[in-house]
């Protein structure tokens, strides 16, 4: 099971004065759904679009299913890149960008694109420039899904989209899933509503691997600890306390690692209240010392630039 | 439903385990499928399946090449002792320990355990009654 097909060693990009990537080492293994988290120009979408050949590396080597993916058909074929906006020719509606995705993904399934355009209520003979926000989501969406290419990136693919319709995309992502396995790489914001579905998380930050592993096991590495000062902070005397918060005379403490019944116990006597903590909370504990200030950060989000490099779902044909 | 409190594979063996004790899967009854825990949990398949498969380990769950998962004969009685055991600490501790809270002395709270106990009989007894009719 464990068959990595993507690797990749030592990656940067630079743009300018930005450092949007440095020096990550990551491997992405068969058939597994993994979540690519972390805050706004943190360089995940730099780094899926080197993996995906719409960007280029500063430095390091990427390989997918054992190749280079730069020019390489091969490769390229087997990979589906949903972005967050996605440009589509000025006279196509979602039945031509269907068209061209049936033609160049082999597992195309067009039934199931086609019930999924009539879930989503899309306008299928509509310019697709003349869709709403979500409605552009839901063609990225829907071809990301019917494409089954081996590996598929979404990259915040829900912008628009109501909650009703982020649900039924996240439940046709599973079925779909576990019915045609397939390596899945998930970006969001919305942590909460996909932690469940991941099988494998991977943070990032000011373009560094903050953290890559089981979401199982970063479910309960960590715990919040709350009630009267003093009480709190002896009880999690000796922890690795991740973040502090206070509030009057009361302190709210994430602290790493799992409480044992008696440790559990013990706390209860104290007083303190146990609870906790999601992986959005994980994450915003983990990035918030971040330090650096917002613009800089959002500087780094700005798109990678593509131009002269043919779309995945364009008139690639 | 699912929480973020421990992983969540513990937590479909829990659940799995909950449905044997309390006899809505009765021995030698299929289990979901690891898809069907999926969907209708919303998690990923990959961890439904180390749920499935650590009561398997434990030999509370048995597989059936190419039909599915069944419940062990004998499972429920092995998890009501698991149960048992835990009970003291899981349920009188605690009670005990809110109990001197309030200033409810052992008498008084074994009073109360015998009320309970007599709720349930008219309960149970109930419940025959419509069950009979």
């Amino acid at each position: 099971m464990s068959i990595p097909i993507v690797q990749v060693q030592n990656l940067s990009r630079r743009y300018r004065d930005v450092t949007a990537l440095d020096g990550v080492n990551l491997s992405l293994e068969q058939d597994k759904i993994y979540g690519l988290l972390g805050r706004n120009g943190a360089g995940k979408t730099t780094l899926m679009s080197i993996l995906t050949a719409q960007g280029f590396a500063s430095s390091g080597d990427v390989q997918v299913f054992g190749e280079h993916p730069y020019e390489n058909e091969k490769v390229l074929s087997r990979i589906c890149f949903i972005r967050e906006s996605q440009k589509y020719p000025d006279d196509f509606k979602p039945v031509h960008a269907f068209k061209a995705a049936a033609l160049f993904y082999k597992n195309w399934d067009e039934a199931m694109a086609l019930t999924l355009a009539e879930e989503f209520q899309l306008p299928m003979k509509r310019r697709i420039k003349k869709l709403s926000r979500g409605q552009l989501s839901a063609v990225g969406v829907i071809i990301g899904l019917a494409s089954r290419a081996e590996l598929t990136f979404f990259d915040e693919p829900y912008l628009g989209l109501d909650a009703v319709a982020r649900q039924l995309f996240y439940d046709r992502l599973l079925t779909d899933y576990a019915q045609f396995p397939r390596t899945i790489v998930l970006s969001s914001h919305l942590i909460d509503e996909v932690a469940n579905l991941l099988e494998h998380v991977i943070i990032i930050d000011k373009g560094r691997i903050l953290i890559d592993d089981d979401a199982e096991n970063i479910r309960g590495s960590a715990i919040n600890v709350a009630g009267t000062g003093a009480r709190a902070e002896s009880f999690a005397a000796g922890r690795t306390i991740v973040h502090r918060e206070n509030v009057g005379a009361l302190v709210s403490l994430t602290i790493e690692g799992t409480l044992s019944p008696a440790e559990r116990r013990e706390a209860q006597e104290l007083g303190l209240e146990v609870s906790p903590v999601s992986l959005q909370q994980f994450v915003i504990r983990k990035t918030l010392d971040a330090g650096a200030p917002l613009e800089r950060a959002s500087t780094g989000a700005a798109p990678v630039k593509t131009a002269g490099t043919p779309t995945r779902t364009g008139a690639r044909r | 439903m699912i929480d973020d409190s421990r992983p969540i594979f513990m937590q479909i063996a829990q659940m799995i385990e909950n449905d044997i004790v309390d006899g809505v899967l009765s021995e030698e009854a299929q289990v979901p499928s690891t898809n069907e825990f999926a969907a209708f949990h919303r998690i990923n398949p990959a961890t439904a399946a180390k749920g499935v498969n650590r009561l398997v380990d434990d030999g509370i769950l048995y597989k059936k090449r190419g039909i599915g998962m069944f419940v062990a004969t004998g499972s429920r009685a092995i998890l009501v002792g698991r149960r048992r055991e835990d009970f003291y600490e899981q349920f009188v501790r605690p009670l005990a320990r809110e109990a001197r809270k309030l200033g409810i002395d052992a008498e008084q709270l074994l009073a109360m355990m015998a009320r309970e106990s007599a709720t349930d009989v008219d309960h149970a007894i109930v419940t025959e009654k419509e069950g009979a009719l």
